[in-house]
C-alpha cells in the first residue's frame, strides 16, 4: 500500500518559478551595466626637447592655430570660425593650387596647436576634431582615387592603407607652453 | 462548417514555455559577462566634450585614464577643478610625472585617456599634458563621446 502512493506522487520539481529568478537577476545586470565607450581623439605629445635646437621649419609648411582665451581660433593670426578650420586645413595641407604661402607637399605640412591657459576645453576639442576630420577627408579622397573605396574601408594596417597614411601624415604639434 | 469548428476547439493552445528559463538564462550569462563593475569612484564630475572624427580604442588593457573636472563636494556642490588618478585626487602636479612613469614601464605601450570635464579651463590640461611629456607617456587620447 506505501509502495502504491510513492507510485503516485509526482516528484518532479516546480520549475516555473526559474524563470522569474533568473528575470530579477537580468534586471539587475541590465541597470548595473554600463558599456563602456571608450572614444575619442588621439593623439601624440611631442618628447620634451632636448638642448639641441629643432631643424628649422619653413614658414610656409606650418600652420599655426591658436585658441585663445576667449575661445577664439586663430590660424595664422587670422580669426577663423571653427566651421571653416576644416577647409582652410586641407587647402594648407594638400595645397592644390601650388600657392607659395600653402605648405609645399603634404609631408612637410605641420599643424602646430597653441592655447591659453584660459581656453575653453570645449572650443579646443571643437577645433581639434575638424583638423582630424581634414586629414580624415583627404585620406579619403586618396583612397577613393587609388583603391576606390574610402580609407576607413581599408583593412586595418594593411599596405594600402600605410601608403595613404605616408602620403597625408598626420603632423599635429602641440606648441610649447609659455612660461607662467 | 461545423467540422472546423470542432477542430479549433481541440487545438491546444499554451505556448511551451518550459523554453523560457533557458532563454533568460543566456540573456542573464551574457550581461553578467559584458558588467564591468566601476572600478575607480569618481571624485571628480566629468562631462564629456563631443566630436565627430574619433576613433576607438581597441586594447583596452593599455588606457590609464586621467580625469579632469570639478571636484564633487557632496550635496550637488562642485568645487575647484581637480585631477584624479585612479582612486587618488592629485594634490602635487609633479606627483603625475612618477605615477605614470611606474605605468609605462609596467606597460611600454601605454595610452593615456584624459577624460575632461567640457567646461573646464586649458590650462590644467596643459600642466597634465607637460607631466605625461616628462614622463615619456606621449600617446594620449582625449575621451569624447560621438556627436550625434
Amino acid at each position: 500500500m506505501l509502495l502504491k502512493k510513492r507510485q503516485k506522487d509526482d516528484v518532479e520539481i516546480e520549475g516555473s518559478s526559474m524563470a522569474d529568478i533568473a528575470f530579477l537577476l537580468l534586471i539587475f545586470f541590465l541597470v548595473v551595466t554600463t558599456i563602456d565607450v571608450d572614444t575619442g581623439i588621439g593623439l601624440v605629445l611631442p618628447p620634451i626637447p632636448d638642448d639641441v635646437e629643432p631643424p628649422p621649419v619653413l614658414e610656409r609648411n606650418m600652420m599655426r592655430i591658436l585658441v585663445n582665451a576667449q575661445g577664439m581660433v586663430l590660424m595664422d593670426d587670422d580669426p577663423t570660425s571653427i566651421a571653416e578650420v576644416r577647409q582652410r586645413i586641407m587647402d594648407f595641407v594638400a595645397n592644390p593650387g601650388n600657392d607659395p604661402n600653402l605648405a609645399e607637399t603634404p609631408d612637410d605640412a605641420i599643424v602646430s596647436i597653441k592655447t591659453d591657459r584660459q581656453t575653453p576645453y570645449n572650443v579646443y576639442i571643437d577645433m581639434l576634431d575638424e583638423v582630424m576630420g581634414a586629414y580624415n577627408e583627404l585620406r579619403n579622397q586618396a583612397s577613393q582615387e587609388r583603391f576606390g573605396v574610402p580609407y576607413t574601408a581599408l583593412e586595418e594596417d594593411s599596405p594600402q592603407q600605410e601608403q595613404i597614411r605616408e602620403l597625408y601624415p598626420k603632423r599635429i604639434s602641440i606648441a610649447e607652453p609659455d612660461e607662467g | 462548417m461545423s467540422k472546423f469548428q470542432k477542430k479549433q476547439a481541440n487545438t491546444k493552445e499554451n505556448i511551451p514555455t518550459s523554453a523560457l528559463p533557458d532563454i533568460i538564462f543566456m540573456l542573464l550569462i551574457f550581461f553578467m559577462v559584458v558588467t564591468v563593475l566601476r572600478e575607480v569612484e569618481l571624485q571628480v564630475q566629468v562631462e564629456f566634450a563631443s566630436a565627430e572624427n574619433i576613433e576607438k580604442i581597441e586594447q583596452k588593457r593599455l588606457v590609464s585614464y586621467v580625469y579632469i573636472g570639478p571636484e564633487r563636494l557632496g550635496g550637488g556642490e562642485f568645487g575647484e577643478t581637480r585631477v584624479q588618478i585612479d582612486d587618488a585626487l592629485i594634490d602635487d602636479m609633479g606627483a603625475i610625472r612618477n605615477i605614470m612613469y611606474d605605468k609605462l614601464m609596467e606597460e611600454p605601450r601605454l595610452i593615456v585617456s584624459l577624460r575632461v570635464d567640457r567646461e573646464s579651463e586649458f590650462g590644467i590640461v596643459t600642466d597634465v599634458q607637460q607631466e605625461l611629456r616628462h614622463a615619456g607617456t606621449l600617446r594620449i587620447n582625449y575621451s569624447t563621446l560621438r556627436e550625434i
